[in-house]
């Protein structure tokens, strides 16, 4: 399977819309893909080092991205023309960016979530299977352990940053044939443990805090996302660990490694185990599995 | 300043807190921005100073110094050592007075501006309160009995703005209900006769309705959607798609239209169908439980006039202070 290669998609022409009198939104297309995003990711990039008067928000999201912006000072149809010019003059084959890799140990099947995705059973598609049993079956696995080695088997990107702070959507960097997808809850549950791996659409997210939620659950970290005090060392520019663009390999882990970096992270110990490395789109593409290999190198 | 009983809902809340959306960071700030602000300017402050905002019941507060104070939104009948006082007005304490409120008869929100702003360490550049993760404010939370809140030094004489008031006509009216929207973002996931089902049908204000997002009751969103295959990574409802940033002010169909206030969450997979103008995301924050609510459409053109008769009006009453 090494030969195989990210198909690159066509975007239609983007689809400008007011958000009120104060906002933009940008879809560049309707389906998940990398070119959808890395788009976003550039172009949300490239808004900010133009630094246009008027700009209050610029945040990318999976296939499409959002501006708030002071009508006062730009007009919405201004923004739009710098918006198409700046369109034209992106590629993403020739765009790269810093990104972080970051290793994620995740317990999957742990007893927190599994809790709490029996306490919903009726608001599930098919209420006499667990959440994993389900989404291994619907995309074809023999069984669990298959399932779970498929996701915990190539890394993922952080194709958006949203819903609460410091949630990542993660897209597995895989061909599309190779890529999970599963239905949302058929209705959102009321609680959702911290720190629970959790997948809808084509997403992998982690859910910072306790809360509502409406994505299967496969799994919880020990690790944080989201950190307010900032007293992991990680967390030393900013509250929120990963950004748009970075990297997260989730790393199956059992109860024992779970329990022990648990107790690291809550005295404020624990080190993150990530770095830096130069992400090239058209390396990507042309051979994920051996690009993904070389990403992985920085975490040994 | 001490809270004696912190109300239903009362937090520290200024203009907002900006930049921070790409992390999922959503403003917050007072809710009604126009009350927050005149209520500041009527006791000297700036605009961007931080005021309490009380929901539906009003808080307690005793001041622990000489005060000047203003009490602007909601009227909640406010009174200072049982005597009633005006609102949209600003009023002497002297230490040890108390100040009480009762239920809002119109409207849901109410502010308190104190001369030199609450005086808490912001937090990403704002003193705003966001619950959820607990930061800004006092403690990242609603007030309680017991609580301390310091207040600034005035920036000016806000003694010489005791008793300054501003025109009855200059006050909003909190019993209006039509709420001006723009039409778009994923609309195109509506149908002809959907899109103006949804415009036409009344909106009642459901419980859930709070600074995160008012949620509505009316008839079965569904059947307003077209149908289609859905496309990569959206998941299976029609009402779903790819999860994409959700615009403050934006009405996402997550099974009933709810529409994101300024404790917004940030993003997700339903299809959003339009925004409400800048100027009204404030008058439906004062729009309460149980209301109707009328969705009235405009063009972005219209939408923009909107939003400058509302800086015209601020300007006036700026200047008239």
């Amino acid at each position: 399977m090494s030969d195989r290669t990210i198909t690159r998609q066509e975007l239609p022409s983007p689809r400008y819309e007011y958000g009120g009198d104060d906002w933009v939104f940008v879809e560049l297309d309707e389906a998940m893909s990398f070119d959808a995003n890395f788009k976003a990711q550039a172009m949300t990039q490239e808004i900010r080092r133009n630094s246009l008067e008027g700009l209050i928000e610029v945040a990318p999201s999976n296939a499409s991205y959002l501006i708030q912006f002071d009508p006062g000072v730009l007009h919405p149809d201004e923004l739009i023309e710098e918006l198409r010019s700046l369109e034209d003059e992106i590629d993403v084959s020739d765009y790269q960016w810093e990104a972080r890799v970051f290793d994620i140990p995740v317990f999957y099947d742990d007893p927190w979530t599994h809790e709490t995705l029996m306490d919903f059973r009726e608001r599930h598609q098919d209420p006499d299977s667990t959440d994993l049993e389900y989404s291994a079956e619907i995309n074809g696995f023999d069984s669990v352990e298959a399932f779970i080695d498929h996701h915990a088997g190539a890394p993922h990107m952080v194709t958006m940053i949203g819903f609460v702070p410091g949630l990542p959507f993660c897209f597995q960097m895989v061909p599309r044939d190779e890529q999970i997808e599963v239905p949302k809850y058929e209705q959102p549950r009321t609680a959702t443990p911290s720190r629970a791996i959790g997948f809808g659409g084509a997403f992998t997210a982690i859910y910072p805090v306790p809360g509502a939620g409406g994505y299967q659950l496969y799994g919880r970290t020990p690790v944080e996302v989201l950190d307010v005090d900032q007293e992991l060392s990680a967390f030393e520019e900013s509250m929120v660990l990963p950004n748009p663009g970075d990297i997260l390999n989730f790393r199956r882990i059992d109860r024992e490694e779970y329990d022990s970096i648990r107790e690291a992270v809550e005295d404020g110990s624990y080190e993150y185990n990530y770095d830096r490395v130069d992400f090239e789109p058209q390396a990507f593409f042309e051979d994920p599995r051996g690009y993904n290999a070389k990403l992985l190198e920085v975490l040994e | 300043m001490r809270i004696l009983d912190g109300g239903l809902v009362t937090t520290v809340q200024d203009t907002g807190r900006y930049g921070h959306y790409h992390i999922g960071m959503p403003p917050s700030g007072a809710m009604d921005q126009f009350a927050h602000k005149v209520g500041n300017w009527l006791v000297g402050n700036d605009e961007s100073d931080a005021t309490l905002e009380m929901t539906y019941m009003g808080a307690d507060v005793e001041f622990e110094d000489d005060a000047v104070f203003a009490v602007t939104g909601a009227d909640m009948e406010p009174s200072l050592e049982n005597e009633p006082i005006p609102t949209w007005t600003a009023v002497r304490a002297e230490a040890g007075d108390t100040l009480s409120f009762e239920f809002a008869t119109e409207g849901a929100r109410t502010y308190l501006a104190v001369a030199g702003g609450i005086d808490i360490e912001p937090v990403m550049g704002s003193r705003s309160t966001y619950t959820l993760i607990g930061i800004g404010g006092h403690e990242g939370r609603s007030l309680e009995a017991g609580d301390e809140l310091p207040t600034g030094e005035p920036a000016g004489d806000a003694d010489a703005m005791v008793g300054t008031s501003i025109d009855e006509a200059d006050r909003p009216d909190y019993s209006t209900n039509e709420i001006n929207v723009v039409m778009g973002l994923c609309d195109y996931r509506l149908t002809d006769e959907g899109r103006q089902r949804f415009l036409d049908a009344d909106w009642k204000v459901s419980d859930e309705a709070d600074r995160v997002g008012y949620r509505f009751e009316g008839p079965d969103i569904t059947d307003m959607f077209e149908e289609r295959e859905q496309p990569f990574g959206a998941g299976t409802d029609v009402t779903n798609v790819v999860d994409l940033g959700y615009p403050v002010g934006s009405i996402q169909m997550a099974g009933q239209p709810i529409i994101l206030m300024r404790d917004a969450v940030t993003g997700g997979g339903y299809a959003t169908v339009g925004t409400v103008v800048s100027p009204d995301r404030g008058a439906l924050s004062q729009c309460r439980t149980h209301s109707t609510v009328d969705f009235n459409a405009v063009d972005v053109e219209e939408a923009l006039e909107i939003r400058r008769e509302r800086d015209d009006r601020l300007e006036r009453i700026q200047n008239s202070l």
